[in-house]
């Protein structure tokens, strides 16, 4: 019988995870502002605008506005309390 | 998610190669239900008639109506795992359960702990005997690793450094290095879809202690301090970060066979300049490690002729990506040929490769990563961006800061070749500091 090994555990210490909920949803859109997140990835841009014409020509009832954070990657806390402040729901994108 | 937190109905969109890490990342933030909708890869290069048509076609990850998941993802009601969330605490044992040593080669792999070469098993006597390299307590906390900004952080110890020191064949005596490069912060497994691997010089007295070789062959895998070092700094980095699995901690599109081990020494004693790490702080007399990272494009050369020398290196600089920084690293051979040009200084160099390096407007435009991270900074009014972006598409414009430039003497002067390397520079650490 082949001898047994005791070796270490190569991992780290993962920290902690707090457990977070949704927020609550929204019974439809009419009437409500969702604001399209472009996150800065390359043609993102063009893709929230081609998103925003969607919801003009198929959900005229729901206003919507691109948004865009200062940097690529980097939080933006004043368009965060933007969108908190005045914004019904968010649609983020696009991420890679 | 933050979003979610503030209390606004929120669905992320990603391209569908993306999906299990846009998951992965929503279970260790708390929040796996994270809503999402997904469309085809790539956006980058589609018309906005093909990225009209991914909004009017399905989710290929879902299956049905792309425009239909993601309005449900902000109007379907809460359900108890929405509402709840889910947390955790995870935690790592010191020891796994005695096994065979095959049975522990094959959990090794299996649980993607190894670059997949073979390894030493980390025995208690093993990393005891390694921990010997270092004064530092077993117990001592290192520093943190994560593989991207997106993920969480993990913590680790000394003895966590050691244990990797062990598998990747390393000797005792080099775990001050491996520990300096632990400690710097620097991931060797980052995520970045450009395949990142990671890049590491010394410099001071411990070059010669461990034998490490810059002379001929000196980046390639000729000496064992260099070759396991290196070796070391990628298994610690993915397993001290909680992972660098493919598709979900690793998105880098082809890999980087760079990332299997590259630390090098500077060849200081034929070095007409200062060394790396004197320039950055650190006395002759010292002993230091510089961690980089980058490498996903490579060029070079042998000799830079009288006639051609400025031209040559003019258009490799222009073959660099605009994105990031080269390093040079220059045979001793080539340091010598452009000190008697004139460039008395590396810094004399750096400035005239900075110069040199200035290409049209256009062109510096026309790259996915200067769209992506550089034009949001020049619409913000951050300089030089602000300036790069208001300038005419046929203006020169200067893609690298001179410290984004880096110079590193090596080699054996066997011909006169150098190579410009991708290279963000992550800082360098005292390797004294962790004898």
């Amino acid at each position: 019988m082949a001898e047994l090994v005791t070796v270490h555990d190569p991992r780290g210490f993962p920290p902690a995870v707090a457990a977070k909920p949704l927020a609550a949803r929204l019974e439809g859109l009419d009437g409500k502002r969702v604001y399209l997140v472009d996150c800065l990835f390359d043609n993102s841009d063009v893709f929230m605008v081609e998103l925003q014409r969607w919801f003009g020509e198929q959900l005229p009832a729901v206003e919507t506005r691109v948004a865009r954070p200062r940097e690529s990657w980097v939080d933006d806390p004043e368009l965060r309390a933007a969108i908190v402040a005045d914004g019904d729901a968010a649609v983020l994108g696009v991420g890679v | 998610m933050a979003l979610e937190e503030g209390g606004v109905p929120t669905v992320a969109l990603h391209t569908d190669t993306f999906a299990r890490l846009a998951r992965s990342v929503a279970r260790v933030n708390g929040m796996p239900t994270t809503r999402q909708a997904f469309v085809p890869q790539p956006l980058v290069g589609r018309s906005a008639d093909e990225l009209r048509g991914y909004i009017h076609g399905p989710d290929p990850i879902d299956g049905r109506p792309f425009a239909r998941v993601m309005l449900e993802a902000l109007t379907r009601p809460l359900d108890d795992a929405d509402a709840s969330g889910a947390g955790f605490d995870r935690s790592t044992p010191r020891l796994l359960e005695p096994d065979t040593e095959d049975g522990l080669r094959r959990r090794f792999e299996d649980e993607r702990w190894t670059d997949f070469l073979p390894i030493v098993l980390p025995t208690e006597e093993r990393v005891e005997a390694m921990l010997a390299g270092t004064s530092h307590d077993r117990d001592e906390v290192v520093g943190t690793l994560r593989p991207t900004q997106y993920r969480e952080a993990w913590e680790f110890t000394v003895e966590k450094v050691a244990v990797n020191a062990v598998m990747a064949g390393a000797r005792p005596a080099y775990l001050p290095v491996i520990l300096a490069l632990a400690a710097s912060g620097v991931t060797a497994r980052h995520s970045s879809t450009t395949s990142y691997a990671a890049m590491a010089v010394v410099n001071g007295p411990i070059r010669t202690e461990l034998g490490m070789n810059s002379g001929i062959g000196a980046t390639g895998p000729y000496d064992h301090a260099s070759a396991t070092i290196g070796r070391a700094f990628g298994l610690l980095s993915q397993n001290l970060q909680g992972g660098s699995v493919p598709g979900e901690t690793y998105m880098g599109s082809q890999g980087n066979p760079l990332a299997y081990s590259h630390v090098f020494a500077e060849n200081e004693e034929r070095s007409p300049w200062p060394s790396f790490g004197v320039q950055h702080g650190f006395d002759a007399s010292q002993s230091c490690v510089s961690a980089f990272l980058g490498g996903w494009y490579t060029l070079g050369g042998t000799g830079l002729r009288d006639g051609s020398w400025r031209e040559t290196l003019r258009r490799s600089l222009h073959g660099c990506d605009a994105s990031l920084g080269p390093a040079l690293l220059l045979d001793p051979l080539v340091a010598d040929s452009l000190v008697r040009r004139g460039l008395a200084t590396k810094e004399q160099l750096i400035d005239l490769l900075a110069e040199e390096s200035r290409i049209p407007a256009r062109d510096y435009w026309d790259n996915q990563w200067n769209q992506t991270l550089a034009r949001p900074r020049a619409v913000a009014g951050i300089e030089p961006f602000a300036s790069h972006l208001a300038a005419a598409p046929d203006d020169l414009i200067q893609p690298y800061r001179t410290e984004d430039i880096h110079v590193i003497v090596v080699g054996g002067e066997t011909t006169p070749t150098w190579r410009m390397t991708a290279a963000w520079y992550g800082g360098t650490v005292s390797v004294d500091a962790w004898r």
